[in-house]
């Protein structure tokens, strides 16, 4: 075995880019890991704790791309990293011949008629001060990174305001603004249905189930995850509902999150009450009492989306019955009666958790804020869990598993492999944005599992997205059903089944 | 108040990663990337500096909007000719000054210590290269930077006592500046380091016969405007800093009534205009104290990191910032990439010397490449190239100069006022267009080309910045 690391200095790629040729390197022969990664303080850090090397890196800077590939044999790993080299220089050189480049948020925003929104995914410890930049450059702006200092995120909302400008996140992974997809969006008809959110996946699941339902989305505003603390005090919720009760082509507002803290949540809650069109609130996970008096409260994404559809057409929605197929119960040792949830959607996952907890008791997760539940995406699992791959943990250096599966199919094997499993639980996500085909990497490690462990583990999954998403709701529904894999129509219901199937292995092996 | 956002169709700036913007493109609406990189190449100490700042954004800004509005309304007029140590102020008998930051005589590069050779002969201390050298090194000579004293100097820079110097005022803001003349009249000139009898003949014509002429000629005048030869010769093909040929030529169509009225001798009219015709860079040390006397103005303006003066001494480049009053930030100075003149090759090059770039300070020269085309071999490239120039120069500085339009970009205005904050922050230092002088005495003018004020006079600039303003964070 040979590890190799070779650095390119001062060529800022973006993580996408450098997953794109990762994926070409990792295809030589002999090759076991290709990994390009940008030198930040995160990245090093995450080498260092992989066991890297220091030296390899020393002096190496955000600036400097990192090349790191694991080989058979010497020679095999340098003509690995002589064909990074040289795919980057492709790609440069691509690039060049395009167009001159613009350098700054203000000549972009110079050159761009009606210029009026700048979407920032630049690494997190960047990001704020190119909001500030975009913000006095007029833009509103949407925050994509993550790790963003809350102080800054006060400072730039309290800007934003000022100025009259609206601040969508940071860690805003989706907002769709008069149709424009920001971020991970579906593509999901037009209609009357404006969103606010504080989660990404969240707002992504109700606009494509208010799309399944029938009706459309006017705007979806996403806030980060942080807006509705009390140190950020939901500034941007504000200025969303604000610019939803104003704007003409939404009739009824959405307003989606984990639970706000209370003196935000009651502040927020005001104003919903005082808005001059119906206002659907599902607070994830939420004491009910807080939302009591709350003409139009749900407990979930699914019954965000069909109220909010029943109050914009004026007519119900029909009710899917949760049924487990006799298939769905794999024969197999007693001790397998854990479910395991391996997430790609943040929300997706929250909602999996609340939904397995009513029905299954104690759930660990590593994305929760109760202590007694709480695990690490990397600590050995016992029990009920849901992992949300999506986390900080797993994604420093590399893209969000929304656009590399790769590893989420990984875990899927090794979950399998774990005697106390029965029912392994996955969501995907379509749309602008995300993989272009999600369910093939999962397909495939459910038949590798199954080749190497045996028949013994129920997969349930849900797709959310609609047949006019680039990867097409129909065609990977279809890939999943191939691969043996239970498809339910949507994250709720399949968290549903999923906890209804464990039930019925626990009383398998009871009796 | 609750925005427009929603109110207009969506057009994107994405910046980050490039796919988001081809998505939304895909979908039917507009979006421009940005080329983003790491802030200050994302050195972190850098990085918190700037994001230090920003809490300090709108006093920084307006502090800023003030600084640039005083080279953009500066008003430069042409009003004397003088001998520096009659006109300078806190000009001694023994005073030398020289371009760039402070040097010591030992520490000086070759051709600064030609031309300071040359001075002392002209100013008859010294009768030959070495003992100039010695009268240099006997501690006599009080050796200052032009820019103490409110005067540049291209090149070497050298101004001694009896030098006629152009006289400068800024009538905005009353200040003045002052500029040796042009001595490049042919390639051994003194600012180049040359020193020779030939140089001697030609300064003691200066000071006996060009400036006497000149000077009764701009008195009578009641002062020549600076700023309208240089707009207009924009217009025409110059940079301000490197090409002069409509500017010289202007100067003289203004000059030339007044002369003949004063009827000078015809031989002494006939050698002044000869040399006119042949040193298209006569121009230069007009155009350099008018952006003196501009950048003057902005100077001490607390709070402001607008860069007011750029200078190299042929070891050391240095910059001045307007918020942290005189105080230099210096660093060995840039190799200058250029074409060098036969038989001379890039290793008789001296680094980059002068001050010449105090006219990319005030947004001319390689700040206004695009409008001078004639210019591009220098850049080595295309027209289009040029235009690049400015183009970026526009994204580390405040302001656009409307007095200075150029036809190619829609009679946009140069890009002026260079942004410390800026220029950390994208790592674009400033492009300068200069001369290249032969590193070792003597020989003069060895090329011509294209620089860079180096970075760590920028970072070393913004750390002191940062560290100038009571309880940043």
């Amino acid at each position: 075995m040979s590890v190799q690391l070779r650095v390119r200095k001062n060529c800022y790629q973006d993580s996408v880019k450098l997953m794109q040729i990762s994926q070409i390197v990792k295809s030589s022969p002999g090759v076991q890991r290709a990994q390009a990664i940008m030198g930040t303080e995160n990245n090093k850090a995450t080498l260092l704790r992989g066991g890297f090397d220091a030296s390899l890196m020393k002096g190496a800077g955000p600036s400097d791309i990192l090349f790191i590939v694991d080989a058979v044999s010497d020679e095999l790993a340098n003509s690995a990293l002589d064909r990074y080299f040289a795919l980057l220089d492709e790609n440069i050189a691509a690039r060049d011949d395009k167009k001159t480049s613009v350098r700054t948020i203000k000549s972009a925003a110079a050159s761009l008629a009606g210029a009026n929104i700048a979407f920032i995914s630049v690494p997190g410890e960047f990001a704020a001060y190119e909001a500030y930049k975009a913000l006095r450059a007029g833009l509103n702006v949407h925050i994509f990174s993550d790790n963003v200092p809350i102080e800054d995120e006060i400072r730039l909302k309290e800007l934003g305001r000022r100025l009259g400008l609206l601040v969508m996140g940071p860690d805003c992974g989706t907002a769709m603004i008069g149709g424009a997809p920001l971020g991970f969006t579906n593509a999901v008809a037009a209609g009357p249905i404006g969103i606010v959110g504080a989660s990404g996946t969240g707002i992504q699941q109700v606009m494509v189930l208010v799309d399944r339902y029938g009706s459309g989305i006017s705007h979806a505003i996403g806030l980060g995850g942080r807006d509705l603390s009390n140190k950020v005090g939901g500034m941007s919720a504000f200025m969303a509902i604000d610019m939803l009760e104003q704007d003409p082509s939404t009739s009824v507002i959405i307003v989606i999150s984990k639970p706000p803290e209370s003196l935000t949540g009651k502040k927020i809650l005001e104003r919903i009450r005082a808005c001059g069109k119906p206002v659907v609130v599902a607070f994830l996970g939420g004491d009910p009492a807080l939302l009591r008096g709350i003409g139009h409260a749900v407990e979930n994404l699914e019954e965000a989306a069909r109220m909010a559809v029943e109050l914009a057409a004026k007519k119900p929605v029909p009710r899917q019955v949760d049924e487990i197929g006799s298939a769905a119960l794999k024969p197999g040792a007693a001790t397998r009666r854990s479910v395991r949830g391996l997430f790609t959607g943040g929300s997706l996952a929250d909602e999996a958790q609340l939904i397995l907890g009513t029905l299954l008791g104690k759930v660990m997760s590593n994305c929760t804020k109760d202590p007694a539940l709480a695990v690490t995406g990397s600590e050995k699992l016992d029990g009920h869990a849901i992992i949300d791959m999506g986390d900080d943990e797993f994604t420093v250096g590399r893209p969000h598993p929304m656009i590399d599966p790769s590893y989420r199919a990984e875990r899927l094997v090794k979950e399998w492999s774990d005697p106390g499993v029965a029912v392994i639980l996955c969501d995907l996500v379509l749309g602008y944005g995300s993989h272009p085909s999600p369910a093939t990497p999962l397909a495939e490690a459910v038949r590798q599992a199954r080749s190497l462990h045996g028949d013994c583990v129920t997969v349930v999954a849900s797709v959310c997205g609609t047949d006019r998403d680039p990867q097409v709701l129909s065609a990977q529904e279809a890939i999943l059903r191939d691969a043996g894999i239970l498809v339910l129509p949507t994250n709720a219901h399949a968290a549903r089944v999923a906890g209804l199937i464990a039930r019925r292995y626990a009383g398998r092996s009871k009796s | 108040m609750s925005g427009e956002l929603l109110k207009a169709k969506p057009s994107i700036v994405t910046i980050g990663v490039e796919g988001f913007g081809e998505t939304i493109r895909k979908a039917g609406f507009d979006s421009v990337h940005v080329d983003w990189k790491p802030p200050a190449g994302g050195n972190p100490e850098l990085y918190s500096a700037l994001l230090g700042l920003e809490d300090h954004y709108d006093e920084i800004n307006d502090a800023n909007a003030i600084a640039v509005q005083k080279i953009i309304e500066a008003q430069p007029v042409w009003i004397d000719v003088s001998p520096a140590l009659e006109t300078i102020p806190g000009f001694t008998k023994d005073t030398i000054l020289h371009a760039g930051p402070p040097i010591e005589w030992n520490d000086m590069c070759g051709p600064m210590k030609g031309a300071v050779a040359g001075a002392l002969i002209f100013e008859g201390k010294a009768r030959t290269l070495e003992e100039a050298f010695a009268y240099a090194a006997s501690g006599k000579p009080q050796f200052a930077p032009c820019h103490s004293l409110g005067a540049v100097g291209p090149m070497s820079g050298i101004i001694s006592p009896s030098m006629p110097v152009i006289v400068v005022e800024n009538k905005t803001a009353g200040n003045r500046a002052y500029s040796t003349f042009n001595n490049e009249k042919n390639r051994k000139a003194l600012s180049f380091g040359a020193y020779d009898q030939d140089v001697q003949d030609y300064l003691a014509w200066q000071r006996d016969v060009m400036a006497p002429m000149l000077r009764k000629t701009v008195r009578k005048m009641g002062g020549v405007d600076l700023k309208s030869i240089m707009a207009r010769a924009l217009q025409m093909g110059d940079d301000g800093h490197n090409r002069h040929v409509a500017a010289t030529s202007m100067l003289l169509r203004e000059l030339l009534p007044t002369m003949a009225r004063l009827a000078f001798p015809g031989d002494d009219l006939g050698e002044l205009a000869a040399l006119l015709l042949h040193n298209d860079w006569f121009f230069l040390n007009f155009s350099m104290a008018a952006c003196k006397s501009s950048a003057d103005a902005a100077r001490g303006v607390p709070m402001s990191t607008m860069v007011t003066a750029m200078a190299r001494n042929g070891v050391e480049s240095g910059i001045r910032i307007s918020g942290l009053g005189d105080r230099w930030f210096t660093a060995p100075a840039a190799r200058v990439k250029g074409i060098m003149f036969p038989p001379f090759t890039d290793a008789d090059a001296n680094p980059d010397m002068g001050d010449s770039t105090i006219t990319e300070t005030c947004g001319l020269g390689a700040f206004a490449m695009a409008a001078a085309p004639a210019m591009v071999k220098l850049v080595g490239g295309s027209v289009s190239d040029a235009i690049g120039f400015t183009k970026s120069m526009a994204d580390i500085t405040l302001a656009k100069n409307k007095s200075f339009g150029i036809p190619y970009l829609d009679f946009d205005g140069t890009p002026t006022g260079i942004d410390i904050r800026k220029v950390v922050d994208l790592g674009i230092p400033p492009k300068i267009n200069t001369g290249i002088a032969h590193k070792k005495p003597g020989f003069g003018i060895a090329g011509a080309g294209i620089a860079e004020i180096p970075m760590l006079c920028f970072t070393e600039a913004l750390k002191a910045f940062k560290d100038s303003i009571p309880g940043v964070r």
